[in-house]
């Protein structure tokens, strides 16, 4: 499958502009910063939730804790892949039992991937409040879920493909829409 | 279709032990969490169909099946039909007639498992098979000497003990060496197999010799049940020239592990303050057993599996 890019809809800058809105809008809405942890979705969620503690200890001048999570074993679609999945450690050294959990992932598409990484949480223990951050919500919701906190709304069709490209993993910020050439699926 | 057995390392690639022992590394976290279980694969059965008696292997399947949210159906030959005199085949084929969406299986004879892929639609996984197989022990007793530092490429590990009954040795042999190991087996010249150079394996006739500058101490089971037919002088004598004592063990590189897949003959192969010593890693391998036997079972049925998605 080649993909074609159609579109950049967001620059170094305005990812940059972004993640400090929502760090803003995570203060505000938790009344400052007591109880609240971040959890970075593997793999792009994880860089961002990093960025959004910086930016966070910028506002309030407290560090908060940043844990990751590997969603793989809470998947309902596995089956779908033709590949075997790698599995990565899920590493969140801290309690989340009466927490704030903030969910920090790049893209928030059919849902599936918040779902799952609802149960994975809940079964770390039981948190006050889970939230979501997402820096692009491109539409195409399968299962009743919405953002609390969004970079960007972006329409698209379900033959596109929303890339969010971090420097930690990508070499460069910047979200791009691509669309496959011969129309094939993700 | 790809199935996802496993029925032996001879035919499992480099890269696949890779990825089981990777996989195995991203389970152990679910261990220490207060919730002992993920979901992947709810909803799934799997049979353990065993002929030989095991406890551990056996128990550390079935753990590995409940930490992964599958249901099991435990199956031991003393009650069941094979008793009346029922097939292999037609044993498992009823199994299967049930709904079941994988086997482990442990078997007498050389082949078992292999001989029930070909009949079988869902994947089979062999819990050691006569004299031939035991993946899942090789690959726990790689997860460990990975945990501790263990680099493939290069490290001698020594396997001292019945070469020849030991499927235990066979299947480490074809692992270690796929991932660059230096394998040297030592034991009684009746307990070495004719065919130990095709395993990639060099044979040491000396015990001292073969523990020497070696990363890894692997003794084995001297499987007494299996020796009427007198192939070594005494229970004594073995332990004189085979068994490991603190003195040759101090032949072995600085901090060497010491491994044994159990369960031990103390004071004949090894002896109690080796096996409880400092260097002793045994009881992390069962620890490791879990978490390799879940990575196999999720490769099995997790994903990129065309039979769990019928």
């Amino acid at each position: 499958m080649v993909l074609r890019e159609k579109a950049k809809i967001m620059d170094e800058q305005a990812m940059d502009r972004a993640l400090s809105r929502i760090a803003h809008e995570v203060v505000e809405r938790n009344k400052g910063v007591e109880g609240v942890v971040l959890v970075g979705i593997r793999r792009r969620g994880v860089p961002l939730a990093n960025r959004l503690k910086q930016k966070i200890a910028e506002i309030e001048g407290k560090n908060i804790p940043v844990g990751v999570l590997d969603i793989t074993l809470y998947r309902d679609d596995l089956a779908l892949k033709a590949e075997q999945p790698v599995v990565q450690k899920t590493e969140v050294p801290f309690s989340v039992k009466g927490k704030h959990v903030v969910m920090v992932d790049d893209v928030i598409y059919t849902g599936r991937t918040a779902r799952a990484a609802m149960d994975a949480i809940m079964d770390l223990g039981r948190p006050r409040t889970i939230q979501l951050a997402v820096l692009v919500d491109r539409g195409h919701r399968e299962l009743p879920i919405r953002p609390d906190y969004v970079g960007k709304n972006v329409p698209t069709s379900q033959k596109e493909i929303i890339h969010v490209k971090v420097s930690e993993i990508d070499g460069a910020d910047e979200v791009v829409i691509e669309e496959a050439r011969d129309g094939g699926e993700e | 279709m790809h199935r996802w057995d496993l029925l032996g390392l001879e035919n499992t690639s480099a890269s696949d032990i890779v990825w089981i022992l990777d996989t195995a590394k991203s389970m152990s976290d679910i261990m220490t969490r207060d919730i002992k279980k993920v979901p992947t694969l709810r909803g799934k059965s799997v049979c353990t169909l065993f002929f030989e008696p095991s406890t551990r292997t056996r128990s550390s399947f079935e753990l590995a099946c409940k930490y992964l949210s599958a249901d099991t159906l435990s199956f031991s030959t003393t009650t069941s039909s094979v008793r009346k005199g029922e097939t292999l085949a037609d044993t498992a084929l009823n199994i299967q007639a049930m709904g079941i969406d994988a086997v482990v299986i442990r078997h007498q004879s050389s082949g078992a498992p292999h001989y029930l892929a070909q009949k079988l639609k869902c994947p089979v996984i062999n819990a050691g098979d006569g004299m031939h197989e035991h993946p899942t022990q090789a690959l726990l007793d790689m997860y460990t000497m990975r945990e501790h530092g263990v680099n493939f490429e290069g490290a001698k590990v020594a396997i001292i003990g019945d070469i020849a009954h030991s499927r235990v040795a066979r299947s480490n042999a074809w692992g270690l060496t796929k991932l660059g190991a230096h394998v040297v087996f030592c034991g009684p010249p009746t307990l070495i197999p004719p065919d130990a150079d095709k395993l990639g394996a060099e044979v040491v006739a000396d015990a001292d010799e073969a523990v020497r500058d070696a990363d890894v101490v692997y003794m084995l089971r001297l499987q007494l049940e299996r020796q009427s037919g007198g192939l070594f002088p005494s229970v004594r004598e073995y332990r004189e020239l085979y068994g490991l004592n603190r003195r040759r063990l101090a032949l072995a590189k600085r901090g060497a592990l010491v491994m044994h897949p159990g369960p031990m003959n103390r004071g004949v192969e090894i002896e109690s303050d080796v096996a409880d010593g400092p260097q002793s890693v045994i009881l992390e391998q069962v620890t490791g057993g879990v978490l390799v036997r879940m990575a196999v079972l999720f490769r099995a049925l997790g994903g990129g599996n065309e039979w769990a998605g019928s």
